[in-house]
């Protein structure tokens, strides 16, 4: 999981999940994803620009007493592809879950465009395919604008 | 090729070949266009025109085409007259009329609307235009028309001129010209430029795009002059219009330096972008452009209710 030093900087958890091999400075888009505001009321610790052996730098996010739900999952992969996911009991790694970044997703974030149907007050899930996985872009199925990476952070 | 049942939405869920059929098909429908033979093939169909956006051409064009093959033709020509004014959602109504027909045919200033639209029907829906996207059936008539003139597609150089922006008939087409091996060159001001993410496309299709702003010159060279109206419809800001409209405008004098052979097309309506001396050349096609909506619409939706071959 951590990587050697990084254990002094960011102590273990005992139960809940732990965000790792977030693209460095990515970390507060994770937080905003996982819905963090001045109500959350769960222990989260967030480091930025740890040192990394695989990509130089990285962040970290851990949160106490919570396991994360797929679609959160799936909102992450969206801005940190490589990230890895583990889910902790008691101190030990009972779960590692690598986010992955599906052909087509739906229901995550929004189309741009205004003139978009899915914009329409239409029962329909805004529907993108991936084009690209990093840097991240998204094109709508209904109204075929692109959705660069700023445009998807915006929204979260 | 299958056709019956099929949603006509954007060009690009076509290959080649099959445009190529519907082409083929098209001229077999000529007689009856031009009224010179009667038909029932369509007798016993419905279609039915969902209209939420004016139109003068596609609208009359499918139901001309409908009727003169024997069907029936019902619908609504502007949203106004239908329970969208009372809210309804566009998803609620394309489950209410498939009830009613056979084929529906969708105009929509909303993007993907068709693409919705086809998802729910259980009856083929036919794209006639969603906001600034996508227009097949203009794109095949357009098709028609040059390959009728030319009697070919590859190898010629097509321009496209005005309102690249804005202008679903243009982006629909250049998309459509992406099967064959044509130049085409994107005539506009800057601020009407086609979008980054058409050209994109165009090119990674590996279509030989060019962009000028210099119209005498590309008049020169072309084959194919299509022109569009800045549409004053789509503007978000009515400043940007006043300022935009009249940036090109095609006359005779402007054709005396053309190539030889070209000829100029314009989905219509026109406003001022093509001056009426232009009707009388030889190089004028607009109106021929409305007789192949005609048979194209004819074929289209022949095939898709699966009456071709009968």
């Amino acid at each position: 999981m951590a990587e050697a030093g990084t254990e002094l900087r960011v102590k273990k958890i005992r139960d809940g999940t732990v965000i790792d091999h977030i693209k460095a400075g990515y970390g507060p888009a994770v937080l905003r994803i996982l819905g963090v505001t001045k109500d959350f009321d769960k222990v989260l610790t967030m480091a930025m620009n740890v040192p990394s052996s695989r990509t130089g730098r990285k962040d970290i996010v851990k949160v106490e007493g919570r396991e994360l739900a797929r679609s959160e999952l799936n909102k992450i992969s969206l801005i940190t592809p490589d990230a890895t996911v583990n889910i902790i009991r008691d101190y030990e790694v009972r779960k590692k879950v690598r986010v992955s970044l599906p052909k087509r997703i739906q229901g995550i974030v929004r189309c741009i465009n205004p003139n978009c149907v899915t914009n329409a007050g239409e029962p329909v899930e805004p529907t993108f395919d991936v084009v690209s996985r990093d840097p991240i872009r998204l094109r709508c199925t209904y109204c075929g604008k692109f959705l660069e990476e700023k445009e998807i952070m915006d929204q979260f | 090729m299958e056709f019956e049942g099929r949603d006509v939405i954007d060009i690009r869920d076509f290959s080649r070949e099959e445009v190529e059929f519907i082409l083929d098909v098209s001229q077999k429908f000529e007689p009856i266009a031009a009224g010179q033979r009667r038909s029932n093939l369509l007798q016993g169909y419905v279609l039915c025109n969902l209209f939420f956006e004016p139109s003068t051409r596609t609208r009359l064009s499918f139901s001309s085409a409908m009727m003169r093959l024997g069907g029936s033709v019902t619908g609504f020509a502007t949203g106004a007259t239908s329970s969208i004014a009372k809210g309804e959602t566009l998803s609620d109504t394309v489950r209410v009329v498939e009830n009613y027909c056979d084929v529906m045919v969708l105009r929509s200033n909303k993007e993907g609307a068709a693409r919705l639209a086809a998802d729910l029907s259980s009856k083929p829906v036919i794209n006639a235009g969603d906001g600034s996207r996508q227009h097949p059936t203009q794109t095949l008539l357009d098709l028609y028309t040059i390959r009728k003139e030319f009697g070919r597609i590859d190898g010629l150089s097509i321009a496209l001129v005005g309102d690249l922006k804005y202008g679903r008939t243009v982006h629909s087409l250049s998309y459509g010209l992406t099967k064959y091996d044509v130049d085409l060159c994107l005539v506009s001001p800057p601020e009407l430029r086609m979008p980054e993410e058409v050209i994109e496309d165009l090119e990674k299709e590996g279509l030989n795009v060019k962009e000028t702003s210099d119209l005498s010159q590309v008049v020169r060279e072309s084959d194919v002059l299509y022109v569009t109206r800045i549409q004053k419809e789509r503007f978000p800001d009515p400043t940007e219009y006043e300022r935009m409209k009249g940036a090109y405008s095609v006359d005779a004098k402007l054709l005396q330096d053309a190539k030889k052979g070209l000829i100029v097309m314009h989905p219509l309506p026109r406003v001022d972008e093509i001056s009426p001396d232009v009707d009388s050349l030889p190089n004028a096609r607009y109106f021929q452009q409305v007789f192949s909506g005609l048979v194209v619409r004819m074929a289209l939706l022949s095939l898709v209710l699966g009456r071709w071959g009968d």
